[in-house]
């Protein structure tokens, strides 16, 4: 398949607003993911982090 | 069997580390090889001309939202039968992919239908049964996090997991048991597949990028339920990432 221009390739023969509708939101729902997912890695990594800088402060010794 | 020295929880966060960015980066690679199939390889469909190309991204969410809950009953199933530790944090970690598999494969599935049938939604056994595969994983997961002794989250959630898979067949079938307004499957086990090569191999990759998106994603996210369920363990105070 070669398109012929750039136009004709985003109009998707006038199906546009139904396959980047699709397209785009499988995206967004992938990057929303692996934004929450990275989020709470640090959230985590953080917590744990204070609780042993905490419990090295506590540290009678 | 080697397998079971993972059920360990340290060592499956070593594993899980080592396995998700390998399956980020072929996640990454399958889905650049999968479009350039799909948008400039393969042609236009006699019948539905440019809107079929949602097919690359459909059905390969449709897939794996089925996909994702058969392994969630399957570590549900172990996790009930050994007692594993790591079963029921596997379980969850999949939990959220497959949701959004499930729920992309709906939204695609209305943007395909559309301009197909002239309807986003109708209440189609596939259809239906894919809907309620979406109740299913929003169910499991507002359950186990509505439970808060972890042993007790697994146990109930595993319980959902395993009923639920039911729904699988179901909706893989419903297909051929239910005249239904969505096609039938375009690509089986018992016969040769009903479209263009280039199609289905486009298909294929996306699927595959998918699945290796999936895995990456389980992977990742499992070592944090890991660390908040372990952070008294000694072994996750001496991690690099924690003790600078």
């Amino acid at each position: 398949m070669s398109w012929n221009s750039w136009e004709e390739f985003w109009d998707m023969g006038g199906y546009a607003v139904f396959v980047w509708g699709s397209y785009s939101v499988v995206f967004a729902g992938v990057a929303l993911e692996l934004w929450l997912a990275m989020r709470r890695r640090s959230a985590v990594l953080g917590s744990l982090r204070r609780n042993r800088e905490d419990a090295q402060l506590g540290d009678p010794t | 069997m080697f397998w079971l020295q993972y059920a360990a929880p340290q060592r499956l966060y070593a594993l899980a580390g080592r396995i998700y960015p390998l399956a980020f980066v072929l996640a990454a690679v399958l889905t650049a090889v999968g479009l350039y199939l799909g948008f400039w390889v393969a042609p236009a469909d006699f019948q539905q001309g440019q809107a079929y190309r949602i097919i690359f991204v459909h059905v390969p969410v449709s897939w794996m939202s089925m996909l994702i809950y058969v392994a969630m009953a399957f570590w549900a199933l172990l996790g009930l039968s050994f007692k594993t530790r790591v079963s029921g944090m596997m379980t969850q970690a999949l939990a959220p992919t497959g949701a959004l598999c499930c729920f992309l494969s709906l939204w695609t599935g209305a943007l395909w239908g559309k301009p197909m049938w002239g309807a986003w939604w109708v209440w189609d056994a596939r259809l239906t049964s894919e809907l309620i595969l979406l109740f299913l994983y929003l169910g499991y997961i507002a359950l186990t996090r509505a439970i808060d002794d972890p042993r007790r989250a697994d146990r109930a959630g595993a319980v959902v997991a395993l009923v639920g898979v039911v729904n699988v067949p179901i909706i893989y079938f419903s297909v051929k048991w239910w005249n239904t307004l969505h096609q039938g499957a375009s690509v089986s086990l018992t016969k040769s597949p009903s479209m263009a090569a280039i199609m289905l191999w486009a298909m294929l990759v996306m699927t595959l990028a998918f699945w290796a998106y999936a895995v990456g994603m389980a992977f990742y996210r499992v070592r944090q339920t890991i660390l908040e369920r372990e952070q008294d363990a000694a072994w996750v105070g001496e991690l690099k990432e924690i003790a600078p």
